[in-house]
């Protein structure tokens, strides 16, 4: 259902900007050597109790009232624990939460990664309210994108104008 | 490329941006919850994305929303005109939203045989 470690990162985004998060950072790290890939989303949205916590990780919970899926974090967490990774998530009322995920690279059961560059895209302009760090790493390269930053030089001109769209296309191609 | 170059384009959009900031002209909304990602609703994004920045549609806007119920028609597509009524597409695939674009968008035609609802 959930074919890509990408489509995983939109969708608990997607709870981070339910929750009425503003600042959401996202780090994507792998590293081949030690065969590790880890996934960190950290929002500062309403944040959950521990009781809505233990909902959130059951895969017949919903917010939602008569909605069936809600399927995301329980998926996420099966898919790093079937590939002997690790799954944390915690959250504090009113502060945010956080989700720490790693698999190991050369499981046969780890989903591709996807397309990070397309999920970054998406992200930003489909949440133009909403501001993003997004943090990729490898042994041999870095790559940041500060929504913040962003739109400091823009100043006032929105980061969804077309202009700004086609930068950002061609700045991930060229960049990350 | 790099981040520096936002400032011609800064300069050259921030005329665009009162008459933005206003209404944009059309909103368009993409369903992104949990099944409307697994159905392809990110690459239906994208290209409405891509097609805002290739057109230069300056008065579109797209955005992205959580699950709406309706899982078996995902991914969901609706598209909100001022003084028109809401059109909701269903079943999106990339091609499709290519026609929605130059028919519905920019023609100011919706493209009934992807409409699930109008209202």
């Amino acid at each position: 259902m959930m074919d890509e470690i990408a489509s995983h990162i939109i969708d608990i985004v997607a709870n981070s900007v339910t929750a009425k998060a503003t600042y959401i950072i996202v780090e994507i790290t792998s590293n081949t050597d030690k065969d590790l890939l880890s996934l960190y989303i950290k929002d500062d949205g309403l944040g959950m109790d521990e009781e809505t916590v233990k909902k959130v990780l059951d895969p017949f919970y919903s917010t939602k009232i008569g909605k069936k899926v809600g399927l995301g974090v329980p998926l996420l967490k099966g898919t790093a624990e079937t590939t002997g990774g690790i799954f944390r998530l915690s959250s504090v009322i009113d502060k945010g939460t956080e989700i720490f995920v790693s698999f190991n690279l050369n499981h046969p059961d780890l989903p591709p990664l996807g397309n990070i560059r397309d999920t970054m895209l998406v992200l930003v302009i489909g949440n133009p309210d909403t501001d993003f760090h997004f943090q990729i790493k490898n042994e041999t390269k870095e790559f940041i994108l500060d929504t913040k930053e962003i739109k400091q030089l823009l100043d006032g001109v929105p980061i969804n104008h077309p202009d700004v769209i086609t930068f950002l296309s061609k700045y991930l191609d060229e960049n990350m | 490329m790099n981040l520096e170059e936002l400032k011609k384009i800064r300069e050259k959009a921030q005329k665009d941006v009162e008459l933005r900031q206003k209404q944009a002209r059309i909103r368009i909304v993409v369903g992104m919850g949990t099944s409307g990602i697994a159905a392809g609703a990110r690459d239906v994004l994208k290209t409405f994305i891509e097609e805002i920045g290739r057109r230069n549609l300056a008065d579109v806007i797209v955005t992205q929303t959580g699950e709406k119920g309706l899982a078996s028609q995902e991914p969901l597509v609706e598209i909100y005109e001022e003084g028109k009524p809401l059109v909701v597409y269903g079943n999106m695939s990339t091609e499709k939203v290519k026609r929605v674009i130059v028919e519905h968008v920019v023609n100011g035609n919706p493209v009934a045989d992807f409409a699930l609802d109008v209202m």
